[in-house]
């Protein structure tokens, strides 16, 4: 891609390419060609950017300047109690609310805990299914691979039931478990184990290794970069889950950061207070914003791989 | 296919086990019983139930709200789909080109995909509040008359502009690789045969990204679909009225808060079929796609 576009082409014009070669300003040509695009992004960027600014200004403002809407674009100096409040206690003005700090540790946790237990379960099945010739071989895949086909969302009112009779409701296992169900996990390392060559298995056996320590000291240090990949899409995907957290948990003690902001929003009044919400859901929004900016190359590569 | 591999017993079963059970406990057994259930008739009080065929199909097929439902949806889903794929292939067409700095731009414009919907809508409720929103106070001096809590129509944008928001990183993640993996050659070739930056575009490079784009159609039809609860509940909770209120949403409404299992149930399993639809087509799609690569 880079390579291919030429800066010294004309594209379309008249001119014949050489007879820009001794010209002195083709750096001015090529600013010119490429500012569209410089400009396009620029915007794009703005428009991201735009509502986390109005939000972080937000937060470090004082309550009345949001309320009486006379909120500068410049950011103020009541931020360190604001965060105070949103981090610690968990309230201020007209909110009453889960303190982030407990909001963003149960987030965590339902994050971590989706990742690893999708990545525990969908290993272990994909190497069954790729590495073993056994009966139910075919139908195994098949249940798993239909999942595909059933978002969580549809289904959530029967999967309620199962949780509460399993006793799971407003537990940490009932947040999780449920979540770690999907196909997208098994597809994805089957899909990898595939194209581990036979050759590999066949050195295995004639070195006397057993089908585990094969999983083990072969199979998974080959796949790290696949495990690494999908557990930051997980990770993003656990720490967002919204419906489910929503439905299963009932004690403030185990609210998800997402369910805890739009909580302390409640109908939207005017008057609540906003500099402490806003400041809530800067935090709520750091952690996976760090996972994704620091690990960019392999969410990419996990996203793209994931859901193709 | 494999040629060799690991004979053992009992060890298969062992690995695939806890992968089915899992499925079985909280997606089958699930799914099973959401179909039941929409078979059935409830008394308001939950005391009896009792058979009733399609009965809950026909009651909500014949719904106004229903259908209601079904409008906001078609016209949310375009507008979404529409809105998130333009402005990501736009901006991936740019982030393409050999510019300076661009690895910068890339990172600025995949970010937004980390935040939570329900987030994005609690940054956009803020922005959009007609007395306390900086957006929302600029429309209203404006003399829009600027209420997304009185006016439907000013509701239903809200949610798209949010949804749009926190979709588009996602597109412009996809067509940057689509865009990406387009040989080079090709493009030098259609530039030596003097066409334009719009010819070349046009003729070229959209083709070469058809798979992308029908890809991310179905992705986001699906998204649209179901994983705008979030936005819906924390924005609008489908109001004011029923302006905001999608079909996901609806379900969520009357099984949760209006404990009408059987009508919640049905209008389910319509949604479901709609799923299979079109994860079906986005599977024969690959299908296709394979041969070709």
């Amino acid at each position: 891609m880079r390579s291919s576009r030429n800066p010294s082409h004309t594209g379309g014009t008249l001119v014949a390419p050489a007879a820009w070669a001794g010209v002195r300003w083709p750096h001015l040509r090529r600013r010119v060609r490429f500012l569209p695009a410089h400009l396009a992004l620029l915007a794009g960027v703005m428009l991201f950017a735009f509502p986390v600014y109005v939000a972080f200004v937000a937060s470090t403002a004082e309550l009345p300047e949001v309320t009486s809407g006379t909120l500068r674009l410049v950011p103020g100096v009541h931020g360190a109690e604001n965060y105070w409040k949103a981090f610690v206690l968990g309230t201020g003005e007209r909110i009453r609310g889960t303190p982030m700090a407990r909001a963003m540790l149960n987030s965590l946790g339902v994050a971590l805990g989706v990742a690893l237990g999708k990545i525990v379960l969908s290993v272990l099945s994909a190497y069954g299914i790729v590495f073993f010739d056994f009966r139910w071989r075919a139908p195994a895949f098949w249940l798993i691979f239909l999942t595909l086909m059933l978002p969580v969302e549809v289904r959530i009112i029967p999967t309620y039931k199962v949780a509460s009779d399993l006793h799971l409701v407003d537990t940490y296992a009932g947040l999780i478990l449920p979540l770690t169900v999907s196909a997208t996990g098994t597809l994805l390392f089957r899909q990898f184990f595939l194209t581990v060559p036979d050759e590999l298995v066949d050195a295995a056996k004639m070195d006397g290794a057993g089908p585990l320590r094969f999983l083990w000291s072969v199979l998974l240090p080959v796949s790290r970069t696949t495990v690494a990949a999908l557990f930051v899409v997980l990770f993003i995907y656990g720490w967002n889950q919204y419906l489910w957290p929503l439905l299963v948990t009932t004690s403030a003690d185990k609210e998800v950061v997402v369910v805890a902001i739009t909580k302390m929003i409640g109908t939207g009044e005017a008057l609540v207070d906003w500099p402490v919400i806003m400041a809530s859901a800067l935090l709520a929004l750091l952690p996976p914003t760090l996972v994704i900016v620091t690990l960019q190359r392999w969410f990419v590569r996990g996203l793209t791989e994931t859901e193709k | 296919m494999r040629r060799s591999y690991f004979r053992a017993p009992l060890l298969p079963y062992l690995l695939v086990a806890p992968q089915l059970v899992f499925t079985l406990v909280f997606f089958y057994w699930p799914a099973v019983q959401g179909v039941y259930q929409s078979l059935l008739l409830q008394d308001p009080f939950g005391l009896r139930t009792s058979f009733a065929g399609l009965a809950n199909f026909a009651a909500v097929l014949g719904d106004s709200h229903y259908l209601n439902a079904v409008r906001v949806t078609a016209v949310f889903s375009v507008a979404v789909v529409a809105g998130a794929m333009l402005l990501g292939l736009v901006l991936a067409a740019a982030a393409a080109q050999p510019l300076r700095g661009v690895a910068v731009y890339r990172t600025l414009l995949v970010w937004p995909y980390a935040v939570a919907p329900a987030v994005a809508a609690a940054l956009w409720l803020f922005l959009a509040h007609p007395s306390v929103g900086i957006v929302g106070r600029a429309l209203v001096r404006w003399g829009t008359g600027w209420d997304y809590t009185l006016h439907g129509g000013h509701a239903l944008v809200l949610v798209v502009v949010a949804s749009v928001w926190s979709r588009v990183a996602y597109n412009f993640v996809f067509f940057l690789a689509g865009l990406q993996s387009i040989p080079g050659s090709l493009l030098e070739a259609a530039q030596v045969d003097g066409a334009t930056w719009f010819q070349t575009f046009r003729r070229v490079v959209l083709p070469l990204l058809a798979p992308t784009t029908f890809f991310l159609l179905v992705v986001n039809a699906l998204y649209s679909l179901f994983d705008t609860f979030a936005v819906v509940h924390a924005l609008t909770k489908g109001g004011p009225g029923k302006a905001t209120e999608t079909l996901i949403y609806k379900v969520y409404v009357d099984g949760v808060v209006n404990l009408n299992l059987g009508s919640s149930s049905a209008q389910s399993v319509l949604l479901l079929m709609v799923a299979v639809v079109l994860t079906t087509l986005q599977f024969r799609f690959l299908e296709r796609r394979v041969h070709y690569g």
